[in-house]
């Protein structure tokens, strides 16, 4: 039981530390919180099964369509959403013009797709029992993205543009950092990532249109307590998450897992709203 | 004609009451259409109608949470499910003795505003996508409950709804049961939304550091602005489980959720016929074309992304013919410094700064600062940019807590921080960026200074009885003279962000001057104004100050500095360097070296 737990919570886990990094990854470019981060884990499940098990693609094409798809997703977004809306003087808007946007293609997901939840194909037939591959599948994306991300703001140009306009935007814009170009490529990358959280999970958590809210809540609730732009924040919360909920689901029931995790959640943001490693903002008078 | 009244002080703008009753034209055409739609004699319509108003029961109340207060609530269908699963289950008798559905109702209506505060408690301390997180959560875990609790709620197989008795029995009793209800929700939030409630959360959305200036507690109006809107939310899910006749956690989707939030949106914030029209314009939409229904939310999140883009005023906007008119292009704002003296009660206290140090991590912004403002002068605060003038400013007003030394008004020694509670010690301010909110009307920007006058409560103002009635006749006369002394009058029906910068400013000082203060901090009043204005300005000034009250004054505008104030302290490095008559201050080596120059 322990074994299963350990697995299945961190191959959870490793989906919303995913999910998290997704909206890290849109916050550090545009300071904009995306409902859109759950809408690409979820469209990575269900275009996935598309490509995969309905057009019989390999699975190699299967998931370059998907991340393309996911990348294309990412840019529509800050055209639609978030562009006209940094703009305006009421930034909060694009709470409204993001979450409207998710929900345009849940919607069309749940007419075109079905609202039934539909098995996603099984990619390698490496691993048995924990140790399957829709268990570890997760941790690998995860790895990699993670990996990746470090080398690409640590070790590149572009990446060093990236954490210059995350952290002074006027200053990135007045050395003349092309910053709605860094933009869009951040959340072209972040609709990579976050459709690779849904694909790497798709055995887990299906094809299903209505994973969207549960990973846009349980991907959010790490980097809120993290603190938001943290990565490591996400990772380590995503998979303690995931470790928790299922443990609680095994002592206590599914339901009281949710209210667990709600209650936490909760609770830490009202103690601390900054988060737990986040510091608060400046005054504003 | 407006001089005139506005002189007795007990005037009101042209066209004031004309307006009044243009607002109130759709509302009598719905309710008319309303009573008489039994006349159809169509069941189906009858059951739209009634989901109509079940619907605008709840939207009523959360449109002062989302449009008013601005909290994005999009989660608040965990409140229409608690309140029918209370209702349903309390009349079903399953669980202990069967209750009347009235009683039923009515308890719903207890718990919605208990949980509306549970759900509506992150408000006062996170930002909006991290609150509209938290409402989402609510929803999902409701729903969840519900399932699991299967002794109670039956589980996924459900339970009965209430069925009212006779005359409200189903049908087109149980109709006019709901469009009572409807009717008596919208005349409450309505009378909310003109009341200093309503003005005050408005101010808390669009101007929140002005509301803390004008002594507005936000924590305990949202407070009770969620329970009001959870009470109804709740009353809404009792008349709802009764229409579904049985109620399943499937029947409360997220879709009700963006139903209640969108109809909000496509309304128009801070209006309530606009949302009531968008209620009604989503509940029906779906009906006329079948092949609609499966597309309903997909319509629903088109449009929101439509509203938020193109279109953010909503209904409302497009339903405001009166601010459309043009406005006069070449305006002059006239002060008349003889109506201050219906104002001010002159009797101001000396304001006193003793040895206060305010270090931002290494920074001595303010370094042992000894101030002294005496009743009746003008107190000048020069120096050059960032030697510390806003920042006492901020420290007087209670926005900065300093880590030592003390401020005294008269003999009461001011708490450090706490904002809000310097309007009770007539503390008032104006902004270097005016703070107002742009949507409302210039007369109700200025009522905001005067909110903590109010006597009436909330539910005094929920149902307008007498004494709200009064606070608000005596609160609009305030204001109109308020706005006569700076020269705004003719200005106050129009919306302000309508208004030039330089009116702004004056706006900001008859709002200041609702409080009666003893003491009026103006944080550079005269940046943006031409060389007339200033002068007029000083002349306001200099009046405010005769009038008993004292001012502080911090300004970049040397000749107006020199020309009207008593006393002049130069700041540097947070320091005093000089501090003295003009004449004295204008002479002085160090300061002219350091700031005047030569």
């Amino acid at each position: 039981m322990l074994e299963s737990i350990v697995s299945y919570g961190l191959a959870v886990g490793a989906v919303y530390a995913l999910i998290g990094i997704t909206y890290n990854v849109m916050f550090t470019a545009s300071r904009v919180f995306s409902f859109t981060a759950g809408m690409l884990g979820m469209l990575g499940g269900v275009l996935g099964a598309l490509f995969i098990d309905q057009m019989g693609l390999p699975v190699i094409v299967g998931l370059v369509a998907t991340l393309a798809c996911g990348a294309v997703i990412g840019v529509v977004t800050e055209i639609v959403t978030v562009r006209p809306v940094l703009k305006s003087l009421e930034q909060h808007l694009y709470v409204l013009s993001t979450l409207a946007f998710a929900l345009l293609v849940q919607q069309f997901t749940a007419i075109e797709w079905g609202t039934e939840a539909r098995p996603f194909p099984r990619l390698f037939k490496i691993g048995a029992g924990f140790l399957d591959q829709q268990f570890w599948l997760p941790l690998l994306a995860c790895a990699v993205t993670v990996i990746g991300l470090e080398l690409l703001y640590r070790r590149t140009l572009i990446g060093r543009a990236f954490l210059a306009i995350s952290e002074d935007n006027y200053a990135a814009r007045a050395l003349g950092l092309p910053e709605q170009w860094l933009r869009i490529a951040s959340f072209m990358l972040a609709g990579m990532i976050g459709t690779l959280a849904g694909f790497s999970g798709g055995e887990l958590l299906l094809a299903f249109f209505g994973n969207q809210s549960i990973l846009n809540f349980y991907g959010f609730v790490p980097v809120a307590l993290g603190g938001m732009g943290s990565n490591r924040g996400a990772l380590i919360g995503g998979l303690a998450l995931g470790v928790f909920q299922q443990t609680a689901n095994f002592l206590v029931g599914g339901v009281f897992a949710a209210v667990a995790v709600f209650a936490v959640f909760i609770v830490v943001l009202l103690l601390r709203p900054e988060g737990l490693a986040g510091a608060l903002g400046a005054r504003r008078v | 004609m407006t001089d005139t009244t506005a002189q007795t002080g007990n005037g009101r703008p042209k066209g004031y009451r004309s307006t009044r009753y243009e607002g109130l034209l759709p509302f009598a055409i719905l309710a008319i259409a309303g009573v008489a739609l039994p006349l159809f004699d169509d069941s189906y319509i009858g059951l739209i109608a009634t989901r109509a108003c079940i619907y605008w029961i709840l939207v009523a109340g959360l449109n002062l949470v989302v449009g008013f207060a601005g909290q994005i609530a999009i989660g608040w269908v965990a409140l229409l499910t608690l309140g029918a699963y209370t209702t349903s289950v309390l009349t079903a008798g399953a669980a202990m003795p069967a209750l009347p559905p009235y009683l039923a109702l009515l308890i719903a209506a207890v718990a919605g505003a208990a949980f509306g505060v549970i759900v509506g408690l992150p408000a006062l301390r996170l930002r909006t996508f991290y609150f509209a997180m938290t409402t989402l959560g609510f929803a999902t875990i409701v729903t969840q409950v519900a399932l699991a609790w299967k002794s109670v709620t039956g589980g996924g197989i459900g339970v009965a709804g209430p069925v009212f008795p006779s005359p409200f029995e189903p049908g087109w009793g149980f109709y006019y049961l709901c469009f009572g209800l409807a009717a008596v929700a919208t005349w409450m939030t309505a009378n909310i939304a003109a009341s200093r409630f309503g003005r005050s959360l408005v101010a808390i959305r669009d101007a929140e550091v002005a509301a803390e200036a004008s002594g507005i507690a936000k924590p305990l109006l949202l407070v009770t602005v969620f329970m009001f809107s959870g009470a109804l939310a709740g009353i809404a899910g009792g008349l709802f489980a009764s229409l579904q006749t049985y109620i399943t956690p499937d029947a409360f989707t997220f879709d009700l959720s963006i139903l209640f939030f969108i109809a909000i949106l496509i309304g128009g914030r801070g209006s309530i016929i606009g949302p009531l029209l968008g209620t009604i314009i989503l509940t029906v939409l779906p009906e006329f074309a079948a092949p609609l229904v499966a597309w309903s939310t997909f319509l629903y999140a088109a449009l929101l992304l439509a509203i938020v883009l193109a279109m953010p005023g909503g209904i409302a906007d497009l339903l405001d013919f009166k601010n459309r008119r043009p406005l006069e292009r070449h305006r002059e704002v006239v002060p008349r410094p003889e109506m201050l003296a219906h104002l001010l009660r002159g009797e101001g206290s000396i304001l006193s700064l003793a040895n206060v140090v305010l270090s931002f991590g290494g920074v001595r912004a303010i370094d042992g600062l000894d101030l002294d403002v005496r009743p009746g002068e003008v107190h000048g605060l020069i120096g050059p940019n960032g030697s510390g003038k806003t920042t006492t400013l901020n420290v007087i007003s209670g926005y900065y807590a300093p880590q030592s030394g003390s401020v005294r008004l008269g003999d009461a020694v001011l708490p450090p921080g706490a904002a809000r509670a310097r309007a009770s010690h007539r503390i008032a301010r104006t902004f270097q960026t005016p703070r107002v909110i742009g949507g409302a009307s210039v007369l109700d920007n200025v009522k905001i200074g005067g909110t903590i006058d109010g006597h009436g409560g909330f539910i005094e103002a929920m149902l307008t009885l007498p004494r709200h009635r009064r606070d608000e006749t005596a609160l609009r006369e305030r204001a109109l003279l308020a706005l006569s002394a700076v020269g705004l009058e003719s200005l106050a029906d129009v919306r302000a962000d309508r208004l030039q910068h330089s009116e702004l400013r004056f706006v900001e000082i008859a709002r200041a001057l609702m409080l009666s203060p003893s003491i009026l901090l103006l944080d550079e009043p005269a940046a943006g104004l031409s060389a007339e204005e200033i002068r007029r300005l000083g002349a306001l000034i200099k009046s405010i100050s005769r009038a008993g009250t004292s001012v502080l004054l911090v300004e970049h505008h040397a000749d107006l500095i020199f020309d009207i104030c008593d006393r002049v302290t130069v700041l540097n490095l947070g320091k005093v360097l000089a501090a003295g008559t003009p004449d004295e201050i204008r002479s002085h080596r160090e300061v002219v070296s350091a700031y005047l120059g030569a």
